[in-house]
């Protein structure tokens, strides 16, 4: 089974663990990732005015070119799923706005494609139980806290992958790996986000308040579904230490690199070692 | 500070404006605080989301411009998904942003921003900062 | 030649601003059948009346029009005294010249006005000449009448209609009256016990020579119309003999099977037999049978071996009871929206949060600790309570747009009681706004603040999350620069909102009475008619209608009783004979009245010759039910069905006369 994805830009390049960790996955898993021919940035962000059409022609444009593709378009970065997702919805809740865009863009999108997250797919199509049959290693004792953030869950009648003040989707999957997931409740707070580029104070304040925490839950490693999550997870770690000796670093991975893990995908294959702050120490204490 | 009000102010053009800009109808709003309990940057705010709702139905649209506010939204979807009312203070900061950067006024300068972050952040930082920052 | 009179009315200068009333008198003067008009300033006023009744006299009118205001207001009043004046009230008509035409015209020239003034009496004219003299019927009532619930409201209602002489049944669901009101703790603002003001009413209820209680049973099925109706019953089985059964206690004392008690709202068991709480009446236990394992597995039987009197019945069934009354009492009362509904604040998940509802058992001296204040998770007592009001109401987004009424009081006599009971408690109160309009209510709240130091902030709480074994509340305070606060409280109470019952909606189709977007059942008219409904016969009593307090829940049980005695009063009572008519020769028995009517007012009869054949099937109405819509009119297709004062010949000469 074939599936057409959409990467998203920082998916090809910064986030490229998180891209070919979930690749080789769903080879596993019996179904294939198959890249768009023709793609373009999402905008990393729905325009919130009303009036504001031109944010609207981008991911437009990538709803368009994956209709073309077929009917279900799968992401991984929360970012991506939040826009397209949105964008969708908007346009098929105004037709007027769904003819303008697309006379503009020359396109002739009709709203009908299925946008799901790679998460969504693991749930739906193959199935946790069916996940866990294929686990090889599994990361049995390792606790991890799920930390969603924004983008996958809210607003929650517009995106939604699942509830959104106490999701579980992610917990279901680490679950099915063998881990023991650690509920935490800042595991739908915001990280920071663009703030990245300037606020980083700010963005060490709330990354941090998120690891903690996860930390004083009890997690001992941190997944992300979102590149922008796990860079500002990761990055704030040294700065957070270096004003606060009690904090304790903590692992931040992508929730694929798990999953590839559990599958029999290795190390290297995973891209452990990419991560500022190494797991392998952990798996190698726990043995598995 | 004492601020005069009026009808002119209350039902200026400007609010008008915001109002259109952002979809939102600012009397929904009875100011519960909601979306300022649960903003994860309402400390950092010189006035948090639900009071600068307040200031734009008292037509103050000067002293909401002042604050750092609508540079520190994430776009984090917290205080519309929590709102009894259904208002999005994220959508009436947008607006708020929109007002400058359509005028050509950026909050930010491309040139002056951390090279080796250019080069290793995830693209997606960029893009969403530049369209948040810049016209 | 028909002597006709016209009486317009200048009503101050509500008709006169754009209306010439002089000049719709003079007209009308010329018109054939008309013996005498003029123009008055009040004709409603006593002595606008006076000359109403002598003009019709002295000028031996033998019909009359008064040009005035809407007949919703003032056709009884002329009608009356028409038939002061020696003339049948039905020959009495009113046009309406004000809601109709003054009031929708501006014109300051007064010719649009007085046009059409002109227009709506000359077509009045012409009807009121067709007019036949009509006299009011009359149908039997039985004097009984029927409160479904029982809680605070349909007590008060049972006992008011009892008091007046007349029979009451009382229908409630659970196995004992008491409804909520039994749950509570203290009551706001006077802080006497609930149980103690309640359960006398329930024992008085209950010795009622006048009033027979059916707990554990529902209302089934209401056929009839008002004075008439007949009532389906579903007593449920209780399997147990309520007339051999001492209410000793014996059997819930050795039933060595436990649930989770209703009563108790989940914070305490109760056995499988059971009454739901020590003063319950009737004092007569219930076996929950998908629970008991002698009903479901024939395995135990414990109570029945201990039952002194052998009063436990294995086999009982439900059992249908039928029962004729008069009058219908709706006191069908509220429910809290659950605990789950509310995401942010720990979906029920988080066992020291609870609802207000729940605290008052945690209140309450008979409750699940005695009155003592104990956390439901560990049971240590709580050193910081926050309260969090406007759970679910006045949300439009995820709850219901209302204000839950209520709220604000039991929150501030919560506090009370919480720092009455643990001294050293410190408790918080998230608010929206204080709604405190009653008699000492607004004291009662600042006494919560003043006196025992309830620490209330203005706004709504974002989060509520479960951190090192305590409970931590995000929200706001709006009031200091709509700043975060954050609280770490050892339980959390949530005011949430009171909803319509569920099922509110299909039980209000099965009484035919109206109910709003909320599922709350409708008045007649919200302000002058506040307990009857649409359909005659049946009043509203209580939360049904939306969220209230005790004394006004009390006050409208009162209410509705005082209506359905007003009904009781004589055997008969008087109709409008304003009713549908088949006439028998042409009616061909399609029965598309029969489908129309929305009233089931018109049955299918059968005429039989002598020897008792079949000869012709007929529509009938039952002018008991007609309630004078006309539907059964416009759908008759051989024009077989007339209206008594609007027959097609009036109706087609006012419309011709225009």
């Amino acid at each position: 089974m074939k599936i057409p994805y959409y990467p998203g830009c920082t998916l090809n390049t910064v986030a490229k663990p998180f891209d070919e960790s979930a690749k080789a996955s769903a080879i596993t898993l019996g179904f294939e990732l198959e890249e768009l021919s023709e793609w373009n940035c999402c905008g990393a962000g729905f325009p919130l005015t009303n009036d504001n059409i031109m944010g609207l022609a981008a991911p437009t444009k990538v709803l368009a070119n994956a209709r073309a593709a077929g009917e279900t378009v799968t992401t991984l970065c929360s970012v991506c799923y939040n826009v397209l997702k949105r964008t969708n919805k908007a346009l098929n809740d105004d037709k007027e706005r769904k003819a303008t865009i697309n006379e503009f863009m020359e396109l002739e999108y009709d709203g009908s494609l299925n946008i799901v997250h790679y998460l969504e797919i693991l749930r739906d199509t193959v199935g946790f139980d069916k996940v866990k049959e294929a686990v090889k290693r599994p990361l049995t004792g390792i606790k991890v806290g799920a930390y969603y953030g924004c983008m996958l869950l809210r607003p929650g009648g517009e995106v939604g992958i699942d509830n959104a003040e106490a999701p579980t989707i992610i917990e279901d999957l680490l679950s099915a790996l063998g881990c023991e997931p650690v509920d935490f409740p800042d595991k739908i707070e915001c990280c920071g986000a663009h703030l990245a580029m300037g606020k980083t104070d700010v963005v060490e304040r709330l990354s941090g308040k998120i690891m903690t925490s996860a930390i004083e839950s009890g997690a001992e490693v941190i997944v992300t579904s979102c590149p922008l999550c796990q860079y500002n997870l990761d990055k704030s770690q040294e700065k957070i230490k270096s004003s606060d000796a009690g904090f304790k670093t903590v692992p931040v991975v992508y929730f694929t690199q798990l999953l590839g893990l559990a599958l029999g995908q290795s190390e290297d294959e995973t891209s452990l070692k990419d991560n500022q702050w190494d797991i392998r120490p952990l798996l190698a204490e726990r043995g598995v | 500070m004492k601020i005069t009000l009026s009808k002119d102010k209350i039902e200026s053009e400007g609010i008008a404006l915001i109002e259109r800009i952002s979809g939102e109808d600012l009397k929904q709003c009875y100011q519960c605080g909601n979306c300022s309990g649960g903003c994860p940057v309402s400390l950092e705010m010189e006035i948090t989301p639900s009071q600068m709702i307040r200031q734009l139905q008292l037509g103050n649209i000067e002293g909401v411009e002042e604050a750092n506010t609508m540079w520190l939204c994430l776009g984090c979807q917290q205080c519309y998904s929590r709102c009894p009312k259904s208002v999005s203070a994220a959508k009436i900061l947008e607006a708020l942003r929109q007002l400058h950067l359509r005028k050509g006024e950026d909050h930010a300068e491309i040139a002056e921003m951390d090279m080796p972050l250019l080069k290793r952040g995830p693209q997606q930082a960029m893009v969403s900062a530049f369209r948040k920052f810049v016209s | 030649m028909p002597r006709i009179g016209v009486f317009v009315c200048q009503c101050g200068n509500n008709i006169e601003s754009t209306v010439d009333t002089q000049k719709v008198a003079d007209e009308l003067k010329e018109m054939p059948g008309v013996a005498y008009t003029c123009s008055y300033k009040f004709m409603c006023s006593s002595p606008g009346q006076e000359m109403f009744k002598n003009a019709i006299k002295d000028n031996d009118l033998d019909g009359v029009i008064v040009s005035a205001c809407s007949p919703h207001m003032h056709e009884k009043t002329f009608r009356k005294a028409s038939e002061a004046a020696g003339l049948n009230p039905y020959k009495c008509e009113v046009a309406n010249i004000r809601e109709q035409c003054s009031w929708v015209h501006h014109d300051e020239t007064k010719k649009v006005g007085t046009v059409k003034s002109l227009d709506l009496t000359r077509m009045m004219l012409e009807r009121l000449k067709r007019n036949k003299p009509l006299k009011a019927t009359s149908i039997p009532v039985t004097k009984k009448a029927l409160v479904i619930g029982g809680g605070i409201s349909g007590i008060q209602a049972a006992l008011d209609i009892a008091d007046g002489g007349v029979e009451v049944v009382l229908v409630e669901r659970e196995p004992s009256i008491g409804g909520n009101m039994a749950r509570l703790s203290e009551t706001f603002p006077t802080m006497d016990c609930s149980q103690c003001i309640l359960t006398p009413k329930m024992v008085e209820a209950d010795l009622h020579e006048n009033i027979k209680i059916l707990t554990y049973a529902e209302v089934e099925k209401v056929d009839g119309y008002i004075g008439n109706f007949t009532i389906t019953i579903n007593k449920k089985a209780k399997y147990v003999d309520e007339s051999t059964c001492t209410g000793c206690g014996e059997c819930w004392e050795k039933c060595p099977f436990k649930a989770d008690s209703e009563f108790e709202l989940g914070l305490n068991k109760r056995k499988v037999i059971y009454t739901p709480f020590p003063q319950s009446v009737p004092n007569i236990p219930v076996i929950d049978a998908p629970k008991c394992p002698k009903i479901q597995k024939d395995k135990c039987g414990l109570c029945a071996k201990v039952c002194g009197p052998g009063s436990i019945d294995f086999t009982q069934k439900d059992e249908i009871v039928t029962e004729h009354v008069g009058a219908i009492i709706v006191a069908t009362g509220f429910e809290l929206m659950p605990n789950e509904h509310f995401g942010e604040y720990g979906y029920g998940k988080i066992k020291d949060v609870v609802s207000g509802l729940q605290f008052e058992r945690l209140a309450s001296s008979s409750g699940p600790t005695g009155g003592k204040i104990e956390r439901p998770s560990d049971g240590k007592t709580p050193e910081s309570i926050v309260f969090i009001q406007c759970a679910g109401s006045r949300d439009e987004a995820k709850g219901v747009s209302y204000c839950s009424k209520i709220c604000c009081m039991y929150t501030a006599k919560h506090t009370m009681l919480y720092k009455h009971k643990v001294h050293e408690g410190k408790s918080y109160v998230f608010y929206m706004d204080i709604r405190a309009g009653g008699k000492r209510y607004e004291e009662f709240v600042r006494k919560a603040i003043e006196d025992d130091g309830a620490m209330y902030l203005r706004g709504r709480v974002s989060r509520v999350y479960e951190k090192n074994g305590k409970i931590m509340v995000q929200g706001v305070d709006t009031l200091s620069n709509g700043q975060q606060v954050e609280i770490e409280a050892d339980m959390v109470v949530l005011a949430t909102a009171l909803i319509s019952r569920k099922g509110a909606d299909s039980f209000a189709q099965k009484l035919g009475i109206g109910y709003d977007k909320d599922k709350f059942y409708s008045e007649y008219h919200p302000k002058l008619k506040p307990v009857e409904t649409v359909t005659a016969g049946i009043y509203l009593s209580g939360t049904c209608v939306g969220p209230m307090d005790i004394p006004e829940s009390v006050s409208m049980g009162s209410a509705a009783a005082s209506k359905a005695l007003g009904l009781f009063s004589s055997d008969k009572m008087a109709r409008e004979p304003i009713t549908a008519d088949v006439n028998k020769t042409t009616c061909n028995a399609c029965w598309d009245c029969v489908t129309a009517c929305p009233y089931t007012a018109i049955a299918k009869t059968e005429v039989k010759d002598r020897e008792g054949n079949i000869v012709q099937m007929l529509a009938e109405v039952n002018v008991g039910l007609c309630q004078g819509c006309g539907v059964c009119v416009a759908a008759c297709r051989s024009k077989s069905i007339d209206l008594a004062g609007y027959t097609d010949e009036q109706v087609y000469a006012a419309i011709n006369a225009f």
